[in-house]
């Protein structure tokens, strides 16, 4: 996720650093990953594009432009509309179950004293691993036959995790909540770390509690790492593939089978890279359309959020 | 900024490796001076990938002037990758396979060498090879691979010890196979073993269920893009009967996520969670690589899948891959194809490949190899050899026959067959819409 995931923020580097101060020096900071993403990002967004206009079985030297026939092909798909709701679906669930909790693992981790220091390097360990690591392990973990249920005799750890269409999906939620919640709560972290303690000191003063200090002031204050989190998670969830493949493979049926997945199966399993690549263009296009419409709810990041402090 | 910065270059740096590792590891590799190197991509696990690399070793000591490098994948990482690397050109010289309809679509992108001409001028190599064997090979009249390794029918296999522990015997009809499943399942244990997750698994029971149904020659039409052809009252009374077995609780809890690369679907029969399987023959392999003493102990029983009350298939029919193939790649260079005939002509037909394969547990595809059937495996090959020969028709796997883009609809829908997702007639609409394609 993460991988795909920065560049639509990175997108907007050069844009950004030209309005900026010290000009040169950013420029050329900003060169190598523009070059990258350039290379890495635009041409191949390109390719597809055209593809997507194209008919192509993937193995053939010839590449025959057909028009709006994969793009037919595609919309018409019986599988597509099954395909859409469930990657909404993951979106909204993992949002849903992400943004809380990292938040107030964020908030935890924040204030500084050892044993916090110590969990938050235990947190930070699913960070360190692949995806596909991560699904082999669940997987193995979850198995109803010759999982820890099975292993250790306990019959409530013995559902049909994957084999399940509802608990397939809850599931899937759970191994993503586990592999990105450390990411976002770094995030937060950081951000709760900038809020000024002259804030709460006067809160204190006031007479706020814990909780009113958390609502009223660590909550606003916030505000933009919340949008930032958000763009990540929803963009970064309509590329879930490696994670869903390794565990369900889209399965059990199609109930989990996101658009990532079904871009792979009708591109290199059924060999129709035309409707596929229309596929990838479709999340392209929903991707950015969510982030510049985060980006908005955002408002405008030059407004001071520290009146008072 | 900071945070962004270092992502885009511990991004940058990890394109850049894996920019510089493709430079390396490109399978289409420069040849050495002299004699050609050819690459070969195969498939990875028990039982076949030591009897493969034997092979290779062997050629490469025996003509030190060429070399043969292997790399093996896993079953269904296999498939894809495959045909990404001949569509970026980038293929190995030598094409492993299934033969049928993916090899079709590979002559039809012009990727892999006419080889017709070469068994022509060889026919002391082709007689080596079991003739059934080359149907799959050939795409409108001409050969486009060498059938390789062993024949492959699909057979019920039970764990006799649990059949013993339950005080039952083997299935002698498909109502035994429905009186058995309530027993196994009173009894804790699973009645049959399936890994619904990788779906050619359940393609296999739909494979036989039609064939003891309704005879082969329903899915001949479909084969031959007759239009309509699934529409056959004999496909409804099957599909109808295959989402009655699940409904039953035929199959392993979870088995819709059990995938088949693990072994996990083997493993649950030689463990006695599950009673019964309906696999290849390249099964015994793994079971008894992996199964501990079940297999050497006699726990492993097998048999043809047995005849449906009134059906019209010819109970000795069976279904499978009747060999692998190996393609050389139309874009290799003439040495390195010259390699890969020197391996076909010599190593893949020699008697320590013969050997090889059946002490792996396989019925070879090269003739004269029943003389070889002896010891602990004797009897379990016999019967494949027999299943084989003695088959009215050995239907090639639907998946492997048909088309990339058919074969994807089929397991789509078959996976959702087993799902409950789709009623009968929904998977015949569905599948009658792609025939021919």
């Amino acid at each position: 996720m993460t991988s795909l995931a920065p560049p639509v923020v990175r997108g907007q580097e050069p844009t950004r650093s030209s309005g900026g101060r010290s000009g040169s020096v950013l420029v050329w900071m900003a060169l190598p990953a523009f070059v990258m993403f350039v290379f890495f990002g635009i041409i191949p967004l390109f390719g597809v594009v055209a593809l997507s206009f194209a008919t192509w079985n993937g193995i053939s030297p010839e590449i025959k432009l057909t028009g709006l026939d994969s793009w037919t092909a595609a919309l018409t798909n019986p599988n597509l509309p099954n395909a859409l709701w469930v990657t909404f679906l993951i979106m909204a669930l993992s949002w849903l179950v992400q943004t809380p909790l990292s938040i107030l693992i964020g908030t935890f981790m924040a204030r500084q004293s050892r044993y916090r220091g110590f969990l938050a390097v235990l947190y930070f360990i699913p960070l360190l691993l692949s995806s596909a690591a991560i699904a082999i392990t669940y997987k193995s973990l979850l198995d109803p036959n010759f999982g820890l249920g099975a292993g250790l005799g306990v019959e409530a750890l013995n559902q049909n995790w994957l084999g399940e269409a509802s608990l397939a999906i809850a599931t899937l939620i759970f191994v993503v909540s586990w592999q990105f919640i450390p990411f976002h709560s770094l995030i937060y972290q950081g951000a709760v770390r900038q809020i000024p303690a002259s804030m709460y000191e006067a809160a204190q003063i006031d007479g706020a509690g814990r909780m009113r200090q958390f609502f009223s002031i660590t909550l606003p204050q916030l505000k933009y790492t919340i949008i930032t989190s958000s763009t990540l998670m929803v963009v970064g969830s309509l590329t879930f593939f490696d994670l869903i493949w390794v565990l369900t493979a889209g399965g059990p049926g199609d109930s989990t089978r996101a658009l990532a997945v079904q871009m792979y199966q009708l591109g290199f399993q059924a060999s129709l890279m035309g409707p596929a690549s229309a596929i990838a263009v479709i999340l392209v296009l929903v991707g950015l359309g969510l982030s510049l419409l985060l980006r908005r709810i955002g408002g405008r990041a030059d407004q001071s959020q520290l009146e008072g402090a | 900024m900071k945070r962004r910065t270092l992502l885009t270059l511990s991004a940058g740096a990890a394109a850049g490796a894996a920019l510089a590792a493709c430079g390396n590891d490109g399978p289409g590799g420069s040849s050495s001076s002299g004699g050609g190197s050819a690459s070969y991509w195969s498939l990875s696990g028990e039982p076949g990938e030591p009897v493969r690399k034997a092979a290779i070793d062997r050629f490469n000591k025996a003509n030190p002037n060429s070399k043969i490098t292997p790399t093996f994948f896993q079953n269904d990482a296999y498939k894809p990758k495959i045909k990404t690397a001949l569509g970026a050109n980038q293929a190995p010289t030598l094409i492993w396979g299934w033969g049928g309809g993916g090899l079709k679509s590979y002559v039809e992108a012009g990727q892999v060498e006419d080889l017709t001409d070469f068994f022509a001028k060889d026919a002391a190599l082709k007689g080596k090879i079991l003739p059934g064997s080359f149907g799959a090979a050939t795409v409108n009249g001409k050969i486009y691979a060498m059938p390789v390794e062993t024949v492959q029918p699909i057979v019920l296999y039970y764990n006799k010890k649990i059949f013993e522990q339950v005080g039952v015997s083997a299935p002698q009809s498909y109502g035994d196979i429905l009186d058995l499943i309530p027993k196994f399942n009173a009894k804790g244990i699973a009645p049959f073993s399936l890994a619904g997750q990788s779906r050619w698994t359940n393609m296999m029971w739909l494979e036989f269920m039609l064939d003891r149904n309704a005879g082969s020659e329903v899915f001949d039409n479909v084969f031959a893009g007759k239009a309509g052809a699934w529409s056959d009252p004999a496909v409804l009374d099957m599909l109808t009967k295959v989402q009655d077995l699940v409904k039953a609780n035929a199959f392993q809890k979870g088995f819709a996520s059990t995938a088949a690369d693990t072994n996990a679907d083997q493993a649950l029969l030689y463990t006695g969670k599950a009673a019964m399987m309906v696999h290849g023959s390249w099964s015994y392999g793994i079971q008894k690589a992996n199964g501990g003493s079940f297999v050497k102990d006699g726990g492993l029983g097998w048999m043809n899948f047995p005849p449906i009350d009134g059906g019209k298939g010819d109970p000795s029919n069976t279904v499978g891959n009747p060999g692998q193939y190996l393609s050389i790649s139309s874009k290799a260079t003439d040495a390195d194809k010259e390699t890969a005939k020197k391996f076909f002509s010599t190593t893949l037909v020699d008697d320590e490949e013969k050997a090889g394969w059946v002490k792996s547990g396989g019925v070879p595809v090269l003739t004269n190899s029943e003389s070889l059937f002896t010891g602990d495996e004797a009897q379990f090959l016999k019967d494949m050899s027999s299943i084989s020969a003695n088959a009215k028709t050995f239907a090639q796997s639907w998946d492997q026959a048909l088309s990339p883009t058919a074969a994807e609809v089929l397991l789509d829908n078959i996976a959702k067959l087993f799902q409950l997702q789709v009623s009968p007639q929904q998977w015949v609409d569905n599948m009658n819409g792609v025939i021919g394609k």
